[in-house]
């Protein structure tokens, strides 16, 4: 059968499964390895995954659904990830939520029709002396408001 | 002379920090150099015994007494689990360790890992450390390179490998049981204990030593002061300080500095013209504090006394533009998205929980769903496998006590009698993510 996942990504895998007494301990790392690649965890990168951890599919599944960051289908170019949770919330993570799906036109779970964005509403994120603080990919941005909310979003391919 | 505060937290902020070099010159690893070569692993615990440290995580427990009642059988595979999945919220101190100084971390992996003769570990940390895990895993490199980390360390005949093990996004990962499961390769539901005490049967039910980051940062300093230097220093303990303060952040102090002092002298007090109203001191899984609470010291036992915790030591505070019972449905949202669903009290109670809640600040409320919503908390304690399920009655509960006549105001007139907290009681979208 064709594999999704190209050498390098199962070579990985198989050198994850190594650090552990058991190889099954390598599945989250073995899933954001496949995420990295696919973008997200189609089935295909699933079966791959669970071939080469010798795990059923399923398994594999049920674990990869557990985890918010696991995205069971496509997602955009860039990441919006908006803490919601309570510091972010006193100091008005409404409002840069609600610029951010004003602009985007999209609501908190969506993805913009053109692929360039999606937006999620997520838990604290452990930066709450940033507050309201939100992820872009993989940078955090700090003290968010609506005029930076706008600038980012201006700067973003 | 006694040494003064900060220790932990001395050289966050530098730039260059996390370089192995920068950490070297001013006598990083020289603790754990000094461990390896000076002292036998009985003689570490007995330190860290003496030193009266309590773990850092949320659940206090001495950390000599869990390296002490970790088996030590001979053959025995050992490990060395550090719990980086910081997510109760309000905290952020592991986090600003770990980006700002990764090294004093793994520093303090190297010496509880001997004292416990530990030849692996791993780190779990958060998947959303998108930076942590990018400084942390260079430092390991670096450590590696020089001979801190690996086979041999440092000419000692002491093995260690560390492992960076990324989470993926579940709040419930933070348990120390749920964490096991996901190291495991599962999804995390807790372990029922007993028989799944970690220090006995943890990682793939081998004897594990599992420990908080903030814990680790602080061995180093006990080793390179003494038990008693350490505890003239403060003890210290650091505080996430957050909400409605002027300057939130990391605050390093005395184990016990009161209430008042932390937010008002060191986190610059509240913004103009607002008052306080109320403060979790223990992460959102804390109860509720009030300001008849200021001069509490933020340690264990006197929180404790008050019905509250000093948890992971994150403090929040609330001015009077909160509204309480939009801040408690945001709580209680959070619990009921981050459920594992196992237990079903925990499962079903913070459901029913929300929709009371949605209900009432719909202005759709009825007098006697307060009463309603106590009981359900009530028989959310003490029924669930793990501490989650329990997070949510004592924000609640309390809320229900000092703030009554909120929650009445809003049943009566359907609206909220703070005008200023229109802005604030706007919720983020419904259930949060």
């Amino acid at each position: 059968m064709e594999r999704v996942l190209r050498p390098a990504v199962l070579a990985e895998i198989s050198r994850l499964a190594q650090l552990y007494a058991h190889p099954r301990s390598a599945l989250l790392p073995a899933l954001h390895a496949a995420q990295d690649q696919v973008g997200y965890l189609s089935e295909a990168a699933m079966t791959d995954v669970a071939d080469a951890l010798g795990l059923p599919v399923s398994e594999v599944a049920s674990v990869a659904t557990f985890y918010s960051m696991f995205h069971p289908g496509p997602v955009g170019r860039h990441q919006i990830r908006v803490c919601t949770n309570l510091s972010c919330y006193l100091n008005g993570c409404g409002e840069v939520l609600d610029r951010l799906c004003g602009l985007l036109g999209i609501r908190p779970g969506e993805t913009t029709p053109d692929g360039r964005v999606t937006l999620e509403a997520v838990e604290c994120l452990a930066a709450c002396e940033e507050a309201p603080v939100m992820l872009v990919d993989a940078d955090r941005h700090p003290r968010m408001t609506s005029a930076a909310v706008d600038d980012l979003l201006g700067r973003l391919d | 002379m006694v040494p003064a505060l900060p220790l932990l937290t001395k050289y966050l902020g530098q730039p260059g920090r996390e370089a192995i070099d920068a950490f070297l010159a001013t006598g990083g690893y020289q603790a754990a150099a000094h461990a390896l070569r000076d002292l036998q692993p009985d003689q570490i615990i007995a330190i860290v015994e003496a030193s009266g440290l309590r773990g850092r995580g949320g659940a206090g427990f001495p950390t000599g007494r869990k390296w002490r009642l970790t088996p030590k059988r001979e053959g025995d595979v050992r490990y060395l689990v550090v719990n980086a999945d910081e997510g109760e919220p309000g905290t952020f101190k592991d986090r600003t360790l770990i980006e700002g100084d990764p090294h004093q971390v793994l520093e303090g992996m190297i010496i509880t890992a001997y004292a416990n003769q530990v030849h692996r570990a791993y780190i779990y940390l958060r998947g959303e450390f998108f930076l942590g895990y990018q400084r942390l895993s260079r430092a390991l490199a670096e450590a590696r390179d020089r001979g801190h980390v690996g086979r041999n360390i440092l000419g000692s005949g002491f093995d260690l490998e560390i492992v960076i093990h990324r989470g993926a996004g579940s709040y419930i990962c933070g348990e120390e049981t749920a964490l096991l499961e996901s190291l495991e390769g599962r999804r995390g539901f807790p372990r029922l204990k007993p028989p799944y005490y970690p220090a006995v049967r943890g990682l793939y039910d081998q004897p594990t030593v599992l420990n908080n980051v903030e814990t680790m940062a602080h061995i180093p300093h006990i080793l390179s002061l003494g038990p008693d230097g350490y505890k003239a220093s403060g003890p210290p303990i650091l505080y996430s300080v957050s909400g409605h303060v002027t300057a939130p952040g990391v605050k390093e102090l005395p184990i016990g500095t009161p209430l008042r002092e932390i937010i008002f002298q060191h986190s610059g007090g509240l913004r103009p013209g607002r008052t306080f109203k109320a403060l979790f001191p223990g992460g959102s899984s804390s109860a509720l504090l009030t300001a008849e609470h200021l001069d509490t010291p933020a340690d264990f036992e006197p929180l404790a006394k008050l019905g509250s915790m000093l948890g992971s030591s994150a403090i929040i505070v609330m001015d009077d533009s909160a509204c309480i019972p939009a801040v408690i449905r945001r709580t209680v949202e959070f619990y009921r998205d981050e459920s594992c669903g196992k237990c079903t009290p925990c499962r079903e109670g913070t459901v029913w929980l929300a929709q009371i809640l949605d209900r009432i600040l719909a202005g759709a409320g009825r007098m006697e769903d307060l009463d309603l919503l106590d009981a359900i908390a009530r028989n959310m304690t003490g029924t669930c496998f793990c501490p989650l399920g329990e997070s949510v009655p004592p924000s609640l509960r309390t809320s229900l006590r000092y703030f009554r006549a909120e929650y009445e105001h809003h049943v009566r007139t359907g609206s909220c009698d703070l005008r200023p907290a229109a802005a604030a009681a706007q919720a983020p979208g419904p259930g949060g993510g």
